[in-house]
């Protein structure tokens, strides 16, 4: 099985060919509140649960060009290219986990939230009933699945977040958060005695180190780890996954906090847990880390672990209608 | 690489080592959480001459029934195995069971029921659902698909080749507390 697969997906025609968008769709964005978007987001989760953004099939490749050839890693690293490809191919979930299901919605005045929700949710029944998606929301006490994806309580999954913006257009921006990774997902509370971190940029190091060093390959690694710095715990948590959504390879904005994301990512990859926890040298695929407001008493670091199937695709339509993904 | 059929004898087991690469082939029943609880709780008496010297492996499946009512496996990639931690050795003792497969690797006290009673973890590449299910050549059967739901419930399937690495045998061994170690002793240094 060792030798090199070199990933070339379907290209972007035959994607299209396939969509559930009729031919040329267009949303008609003078009449926002006849605005429906249930097919557009039925067609983002299509192309989500089956095709791996580019950039982290490259850093997976990048990965597997640094083991040695033959090795336990580099021949995981090669059968998840290898899946990634399959995925692709069949138009079938990448991962039996298409699990819970976060959109990011942001849009213009006039647009109707509530009716924006209803169409994402019923574009998940959708998906569920097509099998991009496996029924993953179940009640938490009895575990009872309804089968459907729906929250069987409240309406809180799929989880939807909101943002009216200036501009015209609208994006979709969606993540399929796994359980496994998100289980090793950490946050802590500095100073930690534990760990030995306090309250600076040091102690930020140790929680990371700590939290991967004890997912262990539980996460599926090579991870990708959101990190927020600050916060109070639900929105330090949500800005941990919320930072996942950039593109790896790409630089943060922030100097430091790049330079910070660059050597903290060579670190962790020196700890020689692998892919999967086989050992190795590709621990994680990227760190991002930005850093948020805290009030004085408090100091979270709160760390979200994407497995290496990083699931996450944005829909945009454009000013006049046009919808493009990224 | 070993290729290996289900049922398993002990035998065999004993003869594999950590880090042996395995190709499994035959019936293979899947179970996870709510299935395990199950298992050690009520331990019926239905599901002894299924798992008998055959292996369990932890999986939620993504399933399609096709339109002449039989299932497909679309995606089967292995869930954490380490959840089951509380219940796997009894169930391995209770029922037989000669392999587990799953990812992530498990505790102690599997270790100590893998060694009893002479069976093997195996790990599966996590994430590879796609690959995993192309090697499930057919859904033979299906129990407590109403009760547990589709992910949880008991599937019994019949494999072809489906790639495995023992990382903890029936003698002790463990891959997975060696790198553990290893990247202990490398983050002390990093954090020191």
């Amino acid at each position: 099985m060792s030798e090199c697969i070199i990933p070339t997906l379907t290209s972007n025609e035959v994607v299209a060919s396939k969509s559930v968008l009729p031919d040329g769709w267009k949303a008609d964005l003078s009449n926002l509140k006849g605005l429906d978007l249930t097919q557009a987001v039925l067609e983002l989760l299509r192309r989500t649960t089956s095709r791996l953004p580019q950039d982290v099939i490259d850093a997976l490749v990048k990965g597997r060009d640094a083991e040695e050839e033959g090795s336990r890693a580099f021949n995981t690293l090669n059968d998840m290219v290898r899946n990634i490809l399959l995925a692709d191919g069949h138009v079938t979930p990448l991962c039996q986990d298409t699990g819970t299901v976060i959109f990011w919605v942001r849009h213009p005045y006039g647009l109707s939230q509530a009716a924006v929700k209803r169409q994402i949710r019923e574009a998940v029944k959708q998906a569920t009933k097509q099998v991009y998606l496996r029924p993953n929301c179940v009640e938490a006490l009895s575990g009872k699945n309804s089968g459907t994806n729906m929250d069987p309580f409240h309406e809180d999954h799929p989880v939807v977040h909101f943002e009216e913006w200036e501009k015209p257009g609208i994006e979709i921006a969606v993540m399929l958060k796994g359980g496994g990774c998100e289980n090793v997902g950490a946050q802590y509370r500095l100073p930690d005695a534990a760990i030995g971190a306090g309250r600076d940029i040091k102690g930020v190091r140790k929680c990371i180190i700590d939290a991967v060093v004890k997912a262990q390959g539980q996460g599926c690694s090579p991870g990708i780890l959101g990190v927020a710095i600050g916060g109070d715990r639900v929105t330090g948590y949500e800005k941990s996954k919320e930072v996942i959504l950039r593109k790896l390879g790409t630089k943060n904005p922030k100097p430091a906090m790049d330079a910070f994301e660059k050597e903290i990512t060579n670190d962790l990859n020196t700890l020689g847990i692998g892919p999967m926890g086989y050992g190795g040298n590709t621990t994680v695929l990227g760190v991002h880390a930005e850093e948020m407001f805290r009030h004085p008493a408090s100091f979270y670091v709160s760390i979200s672990y994407m497995c290496w199937s990083s699931r996450r695709l944005v829909m945009k339509i454009g000013s006049t209608g046009e919808v493009s993904f990224d | 690489m070993i290729r290996l059929t289900t049922p398993i004898t002990e035998d065999q087991i004993r003869q594999l080592k950590v880090g042996d690469e395995v190709l499994l082939n035959g019936r293979v029943v899947l179970s996870r959480d709510i299935g395990h609880k199950f298992m050690k709780e009520e331990k019926p008496e239905w599901l002894k001459p299924i798992l008998e010297n055959m292996v369990i492996y932890h999986c939620g499946p993504v399933v399609k029934k096709n339109e002449d009512g039989t299932w497909s496996f679309v995606a089967a990639g292995p869930t954490t195995s380490i959840r089951e931690e509380p219940y796997q050795a009894d169930v391995i003792e209770t029922y037989k069971v000669r392999g587990v497969i799953g990812k992530g690797g498990m505790g102690k006290k599997t270790s100590e029921g893998l060694q009893k009673t002479g069976a093997v973890y195996l790990h599966a590449t996590g994430g590879a659902g796609s690959l995993l299910a192309e090697r499930v050549k057919r859904v033979v059967d299906v129990k407590m698909l109403e009760e547990f739901g589709s992910p949880e419930a008991f599937w019994i399937i019949e494999v072809e080749d489906f790639p495995l690495v023992v990382t903890m045998d029936s003698h002790g061994g463990s891959l997975h507390e060696i790198v553990a170690q290893k990247s202990q002793d490398r983050a002390k240094a990093l954090m020191a």
